[in-house]
């Protein structure tokens, strides 16, 4: 309690910016401006790739049409080109792999989120799944093709084997193929699925979690009634990127799927993807085999968008408030 | 100054009995040597200042405080006939018999009607979901609001519906005692007073114990109070809390044995 009873003392002029000089509302302006030009640098580079691309397309475009989309020739000699295997392989191998490596990395996120193991192990797998992401995906490449592929040699014959009755795998395993491909795609986007559900499951609200254990559940009742379902927009947002992720996977897949333009249902045999095909082909083609090549890359592009565009859909429709 | 005054108890049913109990958060002891009976069929309040360990213990009897890693528990704490803390005991049974309602309202992401029935079908429950779910509602007071919109997310409600949707969620489970922590410090008046009638309500079929920073709210609500307080100690770096008193709500507030209790009730600190 103060004893003076003099009223306080205003001490206005001892604050010298209560009004803004015009050059410091200038600075304001100016970094608004500079801010929108450095942000549309990122829509103009995105535009002008998809005008390169669509312009180099054109003349496929109005030779082939959407039969482009339907065939599987891809003969330079007559000038006649489909892209429907490298299509069918991009979409194949890109869901496959999304179909095993979803399990491996929300199941990778829930143990290291969730205090099932000590801490010490789950923050040593947490850091492996991240230096997974740091591996070069030539060198993935390599690892598939020397080590990978020979090592499930006889996993895939005896799949051959085994189920050989079905379109899946009648073909013999004879090296490159699609199985590998889907596998070292498992490997690549592994990484961005464990990180995301990791961060979404970290994001489930402290309270949300102890609710669930003051009415009685089991911590996996815990896990796959309440915090999954808490997290399931975020961990599917995660989920589209890795299938845009994979879709246009390149080098590693290039290596190991063999790139065949032979139509085969078999994931045995050599395949192609949209992606592998462009990194194969573009060195030596020319002609309106360019402009095929640029309508494939068109496609592939289209075919991320689509899946980015989803993405967003889906998260806006599974988010909910807290 | 005397740590813990042995309450003389009336002669009543002892719901839960806290024998020595410590709880620390790693090497440092956050609460000491509570002992206290608590009674049955009534509502017991906590009472304190911040930091003197009343939420701690209070999430000590059904061993919520198990899922902080480094949070330990000496003494025992007898429910039953059983020591909860005893190694054969499993804390998820404990928790289905001890429910508990929460400071911040914590809705699961479900609708308002799976919300009540995913507690009673852990439970094993095998009656009449539908009727379930409208009785929890009802007794904590939140049908009216409810009714319409059960297919409805329960995050969809106000603050203090969702707070009573979290009671009714906590009664449909039917345990035998209900734990509060701090349920109506985020609410406003009318929900708070909604909350407290609800709490008459429940003493009836449940024993509640609640922890509480409004004094008014003790006087209204509870049948027993206890108070608890944090003092430094030689050598530590935190303060520790302790039980000063526990008794009748009547006699703390009025005629308290301790000069600490009179202090803090009359609102006269340090």
């Amino acid at each position: 309690m103060t004893t003076d009873s003099s009223p306080p003392q205003l001490n206005a002029d001892a604050f010298t910016l209560r009004r803004r000089p015009p050059s410091e509302k200038l600075v304001d302006t100016g970094f608004r401006q500079l801010s929108l030009a450095l942000a549309s640098v990122v829509a103009v580079v995105l535009l002008g790739i998809f005008l390169v691309v669509f312009t180099g397309a054109r003349e496929a475009i109005a030779t082939f049409g959407l039969s482009f989309i339907t065939t599987s020739a891809w003969d330079p000699v007559n000038e006649s080109y489909g892209a429907f295997v490298a299509i069918y392989g991009t979409l194949v191998t890109s869901l496959l792999s999304l179909l095993i490596a979803v399990p491996l990395g929300v199941g990778t996120a829930i143990l290291i989120t969730e205090d099932v193991l000590p801490k010490l192990v789950r923050d040593a797998t947490g850091l492996m799944v991240e230096l997974l992401a740091a591996i070069p995906s030539v060198v993935l490449g390599l690892w598939a093709i020397f080590v990978m592929e020979p090592t499930i040699r006889p996993a895939l014959d005896l799949l051959h084997s085994l189920l050989g009755w079905t379109p899946l795998f009648n073909t013999i395993p004879k090296g490159p193929g699609m199985a590998p491909a889907i596998l070292i795609l498992v490997v690549m986007i592994l990484p961005i699925i464990t990180a995301i559900s990791r961060d979404a499951l970290n994001q489930v609200p402290e309270e949300l979690r102890q609710g669930a254990y003051g009415v009685g559940t089991t911590r996996w009742g815990a896990i796959f009634s309440v915090i999954l379902p808490a997290a399931v927009s975020a961990i599917t947002g995660g989920v589209m990127l890795a299938l845009g992720r994979a879709m246009g996977e390149t080098m590693a897949v290039t290596m190991i799927i063999g790139n065949s333009n032979n139509f085969s249902t078999s994931l045995l045999a050599p395949g192609n993807t949209i992606a592998s095909m462009l990194a194969n082909q573009f060195g030596e083609a020319d002609g309106i085999q360019v402009s095929a090549l640029m309508y494939a890359a068109l496609i592939l592009m289209v075919l991320t968008l689509v899946v980015n565009i989803f993405a967003k859909w889906i998260v806006r429709r599974l988010s909910l408030r807290y | 100054m005397t740590l813990t005054n042995p309450a003389p108890m009336p002669a009543q049913d002892v719901c839960m009995s806290l024998q020595d109990v410590t709880i620390s958060y790693g090497k440092f002891e956050a609460v000491k040597n509570v002992f206290m009976d608590i009674p049955k069929g009534q509502v017991t309040a906590f009472i304190g200042p911040s930091g003197c360990g009343k939420s701690t213990v209070l999430r000590g009897l059904n061993r919520m405080n198990d899922l902080i890693p480094g949070c330990s528990l000496r003494g025992r704490v007898v429910f039953d006939g059983t020591d909860i803390y005893a190694p054969n005991v499993d804390p998820v049974e404990v928790r289905r018999r001890i429910g508990m309602v929460f400071q911040k309202p914590n809705p699961f992401p479900k609708t308002i009607y799976e919300n009540i029935a995913f507690g009673a079908r852990i439970n094993g429950y095998k009656g009449d979901m539908d009727e379930l779910v409208e009785r929890s509602l009802r007794k904590a007071a939140v049908w009216d609001e409810c009714k319409d919109k059960l297919k409805e997310s329960g995050l969809a409600l106000s603050g203090g519906q969702q707070q009573r949707l979290c009671i009714a969620r906590a009664i449909a489970t039917e345990p035998e005692v209900i734990l509060m922590d701090e349920p109506c410090s985020a609410l406003d008046p009318i929900s708070t007073l909604k909350i407290e009638e609800t709490m008459h309500e429940l003493k009836r079929s449940y024993t509640i114990i609640i922890v509480t920073h409004n004094m008014q709210q003790a006087v209204r609500v509870a049948d027993m109070t206890a108070f608890y307080n944090a003092e430094a100690v030689e050598g530590g770096t935190g303060k520790v809390g302790y039980l000063v008193e526990f008794a009748e709500t009547e006699r703390i507030f009025n005629a308290p044995s301790q000069q600490a209790t009179q202090d803090y009730v009359t609102g006269r600190f340090g």
